[in-house]
């Protein structure tokens, strides 16, 4: 079955708006697939149906929004960059004298970027005062993070299992994020197209993988406020196919160990 | 590349050794823990084991314990694979010297992951 061609015009219009992902021809396919579960729990016929019941229900329109989000996220994801973290972002925090340290894990899905953070902390640099703001579009993703509970399929893949056994307890069928890991981590709604959250300013801003889904003039526009929310001499890591390179030249890249870091440049 | 697959199932076996063999290891093979021993004195390579836990004659459990006595050994990564997925199992392995620990079902992804944190496939970014 094919979508009528303003179906997913209206639909790409929405999120757009909403969200600045980008849905271009030919993602039609996604659109389909993602609305499908809600055209059918809503009772309507197809998903062209459902869609123009939503151009009076504008209700719905947040839901809609969130469905065509992509969540995939993994633990430690990429491995390189929480090296980088670990070996050279948190010594040279801590050589100039901060011992509380704020992150911001910006689009942080379900969760696993900020529990990594918190490992990588709690393993390496004990003595540290973490506090973490994880924040995403999506209410479902946040809400299974503040959950902090993960299936053995989800706790599988890019865990070690020495972490595992240290940092989660299980529960059932799922593991759980051990209580003092958990209550380092806020989570809370927010749209990076909005001003930054509140708990900034931030020594370290984990924006990854979701740049790729904006235009440029977005990516700018996020990557300002990004900077304006990061205390002097902090630090931003962005996703692996992702830079600041031709975007927006107030960023100086850090380049160790096969992945990379940002600062913004003095005087800029 | 050298791995030695220690199930009981032959299925199972192969669904591992599947997977070992995509990413480049010779792969040999071994019905319980017992015959895993007799596999590791004929190939000195072996820099790999993936070991399930429940195995008739000598369990993976085991087999890790006798393994780990072998000074000669001591290189060669241990990775459980087992349907055992207590808590306390996965830290009375890995105390008694398993390296990783993956619960069954898997998929390929989860091994190769595994084997990236261990250092044995090369890691990729992912997008
Ligand atoms: C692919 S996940 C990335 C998760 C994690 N940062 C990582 O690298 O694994 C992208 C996330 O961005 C969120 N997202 C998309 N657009 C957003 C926006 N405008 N504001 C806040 N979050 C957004 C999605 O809900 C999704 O959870």
């Amino acid at each position: 079955m094919s979508l009528a061609p303003d179906t997913f015009d209206f639909v790409a219009t929405l999120v757009r708006q909403r969200s600045a992902i980008q849905l271009e021809k030919g993602k039609e396919y996604l659109v389909e697939s993602r609305l499908a579960p809600l055209a059918r729990s809503a009772g309507a016929a197809n998903v062209d149906a459902y869609v123009r019941t939503l151009r009076a229900n504008t209700g719905l329109h947040e839901q809609v929004v969130e469905a065509l989000t992509t969540n995939e996220t993994s633990w430690f994801r990429d491995i390189t960059p929480f090296n980088m973290l670990r070996n050279t972002v948190l010594p040279d925090l801590r050589n100039r004298g901060s011992r509380r340290i704020k992150v911001w894990s910006a689009a942080c899905s379900t969760g696993q970027e900020a529990y990594s953070i918190a490992m990588t902390v709690k393993d390496h640099h004990p003595d540290l005062d973490l506090s973490i703001v994880a924040t995403d579009l999506s209410e479902e993703v946040l809400a299974k993070g503040r959950l902090g509970a993960y299936s053995q399929l989800e706790v599988n893949r890019g865990l070690p299992a020495p972490v595992l056994v240290k940092h989660f307890v299980r529960k059932g069928a799922t593991f759980e994020i051990a209580p003092p890991l958990r209550q380092q981590v806020t989570f809370r709604k927010h749209n990076l197209l909005d001003q930054p959250p509140m708990g900034g300013p931030f020594d370290i801003v984990f924006l990854r993988n979701v740049l790729i889904y904006f235009d440029v003039a977005t990516k700018r526009d996020v990557l300002a406020r990004v900077r304006r929310s990061l205390a002097p001499g902090g630090y931003l890591f962005l996703g692996a196919a992702e830079t600041t390179i031709g975007i927006d030249d107030t960023w100086e890249r850090v380049h160790e160990g096969g992945s990379s870091v940002y600062r913004p440049r003095e005087g800029k | 590349m050298k791995a030695l697959v220690i199930d009981d199932s032959r299925v199972m076996r192969r669904i591992v050794g599947g997977i070992l063999t995509d990413v480049g290891f010779d792969v040999v093979e071994a019905g319980d823990g017992k015959e895993a021993l007799d596999r590791l004195e004929e190939h000195d390579d072996v820099q790999l084991c993936c070991i399930d836990w429940n195995m008739p004659v000598m369990t993976g459990f085991e087999f890790v314990v006798e393994a780990r006595k072998r000074d000669e050994w001591r290189d060669i990564t241990l990775m459980m694979v087992t349907t055992e997925g207590e808590q306390n199992q996965i830290v009375r392995a890995l105390a008694a010297g398993a390296h990783e620990y993956v619960i069954k079902p898997f998929t390929p992804d989860i091994i190769i992951d595994k084997l990236q944190f261990l250092g044995l496939v090369e890691a990729k970014e992912t997008l």
